[in-house]
């Protein structure tokens, strides 16, 4: 099972991550996870949000530029060596991770991890048959 | 005194001058007539035939040549002699990546490098003098036309071409260069970094010619004090030789046009029409004595001002005005010219919009060029290293094209100003 995470082009000037925040809040959107990747000149802002089909249509009529990716929540034991456990099983299979994340707060003594693979399904096949518990969009709040 | 390199030319009456013109241009028409289909089929087209060109009085009866028959007839449409015969080529970008290339017989090359020793006569230059030429060699006009013209004033000739400061300053310093020849955004860089490092005391320049780009009065000003020399202007393009067409003198209000060789016109833009002594308007040339490359009425969209006014250093050659601008969107940066239309070419190539701007600017005494371009939901990713690469991929393109550095900023769609829903292309933020 998969996430929709919203990457959104930002440029580098004062204001553009506001006027996101603020379109979101305004439309009742919760945000659950947050990451930003950046050079100078511009960045991709990645959110995991409650609504994602609302969250997208609202910042495509404002004229932002997105895309839509699958991403894995994975639940990381919180203990020292938990995400280096995860990481190693993913390497071991031959999985290139792209870029990580967490999500805000933890539950039962785990953390949630988002992780971008270029094939969400088949990490999301890998970690279960590991006993790794992938973590569902309904368990964050998804509608 | 006043010294020439061909003082009976540089110093002919005006009828004189009138007269080496209407020789030699009937006799160019007909060798063009003769050698250029090209050519020839503009004139028939206009109904003139060379029997119509007994003077210059007769010459606005010609067509004018533009970039954009440069561009129809490339490579080899407008020579006017067999390739045996050439000995060289020169070039430079043209519209929408298409380069001009310009050829050369022995004898073009001969009265070009005439021409530049001219120019650096006229700055003082004798052959007791070393000439430190730091415009670019190879296809760039500036350094071999300078070149060749320091061989011909006999001066020692350190041809060092572009960049490298370290060593620029190196040899200027050890073998006491006494003249500069470069760019003139070049020539300030060097005079900053001669300031920085304390060697104003060591260095031995007393002249510099410095052309290919707009300089103003105050930038002259500028670089006569810092490295205490006289800074003189030099005009060219690589369509009618090079550098060397026009040059300054000591009286430094202007630049002599070498009128033996080329015939100046003034006309405005719009209409073609030949405007009246004095007037503010494009400049036309027509080469009078190129054998390979012999371009009539060649259209330099360089707008300025021509003035037949007695000049104290006693030549009588007209003499043009810096230029005051364009008459297309041509840009010259770092000397190079840049057509916006090279720039939205390499950008549909590449996958993104026409929807862009560039900036030009002037950090340091060097010119930038920074293309903002809208990011598309098609070039867009989660991945901020796909993007990077992207963007290297267009800085190199653009490289392709232009020849120098381009920045590239991606921004947010619909960022790039519009006005009155037309695009503003260009901002140009030099003062110049």
């Amino acid at each position: 099972m998969t996430i929709p995470q919203i990457s959104v082009f930002l440029e580098n000037k004062a204001g553009q991550l506001a006027d996101i925040t603020d379109i979101l809040s305004k439309n009742q959107v919760n945000m659950r996870a947050i990451n930003i990747a950046e050079t100078a000149d511009y960045g991709v802002l990645r959110l995991i949000v409650d609504d994602a089909s609302k969250a997208s249509s609202i910042l495509l009529e404002q004229g932002f530029i997105l895309t839509m990716t699958p991403v894995v929540g994975v639940a990381v034991p919180d203990t020292p060596g938990g995400l280096s456990k995860v990481l190693g099983l993913i390497s071991n299979v031959g999985i290139d991770v792209e870029y990580m994340y967490s999500v805000f707060g933890q539950k039962d003594g785990q953390a949630c991890m988002i992780f971008r693979v270029a094939d969400a399904e088949e990490l999301t096949t890998v970690l279960e048959k590991s006993g790794i518990d992938t973590i569902t969009g309904e368990n964050l709040g998804l509608h | 005194m006043e010294r020439y390199y061909q003082q009976e030319i540089e110093t002919a009456s005006r009828e004189q001058i009138l007269a080496w013109q209407n020789e030699r241009l009937v006799k160019q028409v007909r060798h063009v007539w003769d050698n250029v289909p090209y050519y020839r089929a503009k004139m028939e087209e206009k109904g003139v035939t060379p029997e119509d060109i007994q003077s210059v009085e007769d010459l606005h009866k010609l067509p004018f040549l533009s970039k954009d028959d440069l561009r129809e007839a490339y490579p080899y449409g407008l020579l006017a002699t067999p390739l045996k015969n050439c000995v060289r080529i020169q070039s430079t970008s043209g519209t929408t990546g298409r380069r001009v290339v310009a050829f050369y017989t022995q004898h073009d090359i001969d009265l070009w490098e005439d021409c530049c020793a001219r120019a650096i006569v006229a700055a003082g230059g004798t052959d007791e003098d070393v000439c430190h030429v730091c415009y670019g060699y190879g296809l760039f006009t500036g350094g071999p036309g300078l070149n060749g013209g320091s061989h011909k004033v006999g001066c020692l000739t350190l041809p060092m071409s572009s960049g490298n400061t370290d060593r620029q300053l190196q040899f200027m310093v050890d073998l006491e260069a006494t003249i500069l020849c470069c760019t003139p955004s070049y020539a300030a860089f060097l005079a900053e970094s001669i300031h920085e490092r304390g060697l104003r005391d060591k260095i031995k320049l007393k002249a510099g010619i410095f052309g290919a780009e707009a300089w103003s009065e105050e930038m002259r000003q500028d670089i006569q004090n810092k490295l205490g020399i006289k800074a003189y202007d030099i005009y060219g393009l690589t369509e009618t030789s090079g550098p060397g067409v026009a040059f300054e003198c000591s009286a430094q209000t202007g630049m002599h046009i070498n009128e033996d060789h080329f015939i100046a016109e003034i006309i405005d833009p719009d209409t073609g029409e030949v405007l009246p002594e004095g007037s503010k308007g494009e400049l036309v040339f027509t080469a009078i004595t190129k054998e390979a490359f012999p371009l009539l009425r060649y259209r330099t969209r360089d707008i300025c001002i021509l003035t037949r006014e007695k000049c104290s250093c006693g030549r009588t050659h007209v003499k043009m005005s810096k230029p005051m601008g364009r008459s297309d969107d041509m840009l010259i940066v770092k000397g190079v010219n840049v057509f916006p239309s090279q720039i939205e070419t390499v950008l549909l190539e590449q996958g993104y919009p026409a929807n862009y701007q560039i900036i030009v600017d002037r950090v340091n005494n060097s010119d930038t060029i920074e293309v903002m371009v809208e990011m598309t939901p098609e070039n867009f990713s989660d991945n901020l290293g796909k993007i990077t690469e992207m963007e290297k991929g267009l800085v190199s393109a653009l490289k392709a094209m232009l020849g120098i550095y381009a920045k590239v900023r991606l921004v947010a769609p619909k960022s790039i100003t519009r006005s009155e829903g037309k695009a503003v292309r260009v901002i140009d933020k030099r003062k110049i």
